[in-house]
């Protein structure tokens, strides 16, 4: 799937540090991937891995206390990491767009839904008259399964789901490139899950938009991205077709990601789950960040970080991947 | 355990729990309905009322778990506080059967849970305990881990400190948290969200109750933990025999935690059923859908579109006839002119209300 589209995204070698009282926590390291346009990425891993730092690193969002200590963001050849501050005000929502985690306060509970939707179409001059603007509003609506009418609306008169659905809308409402969702379903009921993200599929599809999910729930990222990303303790672990690594998983991460979700179908097999917690970013261990909780580790994981491991587009990070085809590269 | 032999005339399969003493179910709930007021006031009665519970009966066996799932705003939560009674239900009975002493007015089981109040509201306490959804928000942040376990042993009576810390260093020892001492003077922000389900698990069984309400308890943890706290709670319920009542969304989470489950839409109890029955041939449209609704994690099924029209309908004074009726997609016009179906038994022990089935 990716080598047929063009390359909307790459992120080469991005590190990224918090300062804090307890040192400097190195919550992004060495994270290198790219986004086919019109693709779905999947990024999965236990709170606190960094996924949403990566998010808030293509969108610029981050706070005093961070630093970027390396990489480059280029989004069709362009280094957002350069730009300055106005370039990257104009880029955000008509290029990048990301839908929150906590969609219930991304919006004002004192302005109708529609005319928060409608300024942040006139602040990108998307649409040039009021008019437009509120047609494309109810087009969006329409787009996301919501009654165009409801736009008059306050956001206490919405229900969790239909929040949500608003926030997809005004994400969408510059036409992106990118959308970055973070954990847009988690505090929904499954049949609205399942909805949105039927939705954002087709958006997805009509639109030739890609769309970085990041999730927890790895059923999800099955079932709805089409490259999927394992991050353990700000690094890339593991990556490519999220047929390839959900049938084949090679980081024993990865394998132990899955096989502590519970499923309603098929056999009942036992949940293994994953031992431990991830480990303290201000202080990594050294070699595999995996190692302490790697049922495979042995002497050379502990001292040294292990090579990447491929076979066609699927790699891991890993001495004792546990898919053999993949192999050292070159 | 393995009394039941002793007790044929138990109707239930898993009433085979240490307590299963006098031959009946754990909790016996009947009609249960509990409606909250919208919009009133001392000075004026309300016309109006959120029916969260309506007509709910089931029955629990010593030992057993029974999951309760549904969107929210179904009332699973409403049934849940009912139970431990945080709530006085409007209508309706829940009876308890415990072995040993008494907590009612009654010297013999069943006690009415309406019944018991003042200083056997202690004793019910003892023997009913309920773990919250958030363990963020269920603790007092100022307290040590000590003091958070032990609450309930000095309400109980548990006079000697000693014997207080003996209790609450064993109960940490078997929820996982070891070394125990190393917890004891730690407060809950020290800890992980695991860690803190974990104690609240531990709060809740010290005094070895024989029910628990659990709520949601792991839908706020962390893959990793959330696997950790499923199978501890499994565990204990082997080892100390407690029935739960698991309250939760996810059919996943229920499929492993329960032996059987009851699906609820607004305040009705629509399927109830052994897990696998339920999960393998939902006979409910309601339940059908939300099964289908679950994402499954394999990349190459294309999983169908949910057969569900619309949004949850509001359970403000809702119309009689059957609460589904308006998303249902094998709805008639008997479902129309008709009172809500009763929860009939379709097939052996698989509970569905529904007229259609």
């Amino acid at each position: 799937m990716t080598d047929r589209r063009a390359r909307l995204l790459a992120v080469d070698g991005l590190s990224l540090s918090y300062q804090t009282r307890h040192g400097e926590v190195q919550a992004v390291r060495n994270v290198s991937f790219e986004l086919a346009r019109g693709d779905a990425l999947g990024l999965v891993g236990e709170s606190g891995c960094g996924k949403t730092s990566v998010a808030n690193c293509l969108m610029r969002l981050l706070p005093d206390n961070a630093r970027l200590s390396a990489g480059r963001v280029l989004l069709d050849g362009q280094d957002i990491m350069r730009m300055t501050e106005e370039e990257m005000r104009l880029l955000r929502w008509r290029r990048i767009s990301m839908v929150f985690q906590a969609a219930m306060n991304v919006l004002d509970p004192v302005y109708r839904v529609g005319q928060q939707i409608v300024e942040a179409i006139e602040a990108h001059s998307v649409e040039s008259t009021d008019a437009a603007a509120k047609e494309r509003v109810a087009r969006l609506f329409r787009m996301v399964g919501l009654d165009p009418q409801l736009a008059e609306r306050y956001p206490h008169e919405f229900s969790g789901g239909m929040r949500q659905r608003a926030v997809i809308a005004m994400a969408l409402s510059c036409d992106p490139d990118l959308m970055i969702a973070d954990e847009p379903t988690t505090a929904l009921d499954v049949i609205v899950q399942d909805r949105i993200l039927r939705e954002l599929k087709a958006v997805q599809q009509h639109l030739e938009m890609s769309i970085i999910y990041i999730s927890h729930d790895m059923a999800a990222v099955a079932e709805v991205t089409d490259v999927v990303g394992v991050m353990y303790a700000g690094r890339l672990v593991e990556m490519g077709e999220t047929a390839d690594v959900f049938r084949s998983p090679a980081h024993p991460y990865t394998a132990a990601l899955m096989s502590s979700f519970p499923s309603v179908s098929g056999a009942r097999r036992p949940l293994t789950g994953l031992p431990g917690e991830p480990p303290d970013l201000s202080d990594p261990p050294p070699g595999c960040p995996f190692h302490p909780r790697c049922a495979h580790a042995t002497d050379v994981c502990r001292v040294e970080y292990p090579p990447k491991v491929r076979a066609g587009s699927h790699w891991a990070d890993c001495w004792h991947p546990l898919d053999a085809a993949l192999v050292p590269s070159s | 355990m393995g009394c039941a032999s002793s007790m044929p005339e138990i109707p239930n399969a898993w009433a085979d729990g240490p307590e299963a003493a006098d031959g009946g179910p754990l909790v016996a709930v009947h009609g249960l309905t509990k409606r909250f007021p919208v919009g009133s006031s001392p000075f004026r009665t309300p016309s109006s009322f959120i029916h969260a519970v309506d007509d709910v009966s089931f029955q629990l066996g010593h030992g057993e778990s029974l999951g309760l799932v549904g969107e929210s705003g179904c009332g699973k939560t409403t049934v849940g506080k009912l139970l431990v009674k945080l709530l006085e239900p409007t209508d309706g009975k829940i009876l308890f059967r415990f072995a040993g002493d008494s907590v009612g007015a009654a010297a013999e089981p069943p006690w009415d849970a309406a019944a018991i109040r003042g200083r056997a509201l202690r004793s019910f306490r003892r023997r009913v305990q309920m773990i919250f959804q958030d363990p963020y928000e269920s603790m007092n942040p100022r307290r040590t881990i000590y003091d958070i376990i032990a609450e309930p042993l000095s309400l109980q009576g548990m006079r000697d400190v000693q014997d207080r810390v003996d209790s609450v260093l064993e109960i940490l020892t078997l929820v996982g948290l070891t070394p125990a001492a190393a917890f004891l003077f730690r407060h809950p922000h020290e800890l992980s969200g695991g860690q803190r389900q974990r104690v609240a698990i531990a709060r809740a069984l010290v005094i070895r109750p024989s029910f628990v309400v659990a709520d949601e308890p792991t839908s706020m943890l962390d893959v990793s933990s959330r696997t950790g706290v499923m199978s501890l709670m499994q565990d204990l319920a082997t080892e100390l025999g407690v029935a739960y009542l698991y309250v939760t969304h996810d059919l996943a989470v229920a499929r492993y935690m329960c032996q059987r489950i009851a699906v609820m839409y607004l305040g009705k109890v629509v399927e109830m059923a052994e897990t696998e029955e339920l999960l393998r041939n939902p006979l409910h449209p309601y339940t059908k859908a939300l099964v289908s609704a679950v994402p499954l994690p394999d990349p190459g099924h294309r999983r169908p579109a949910p057969d569900i029209r619309g949004d949850l309908a509001t359970p403000i004074d809702p119309p009689s006839r059957c609460r589904f009726y308006e998303r249902c997609p094998a709805a008639t016009a008997h479902c129309l002119n008709h009172p809500h179906p009763p929860l009939e038994e379709k097939r052996p022990g698989h509970l569905v209300a529904c007229y259609e089935v």
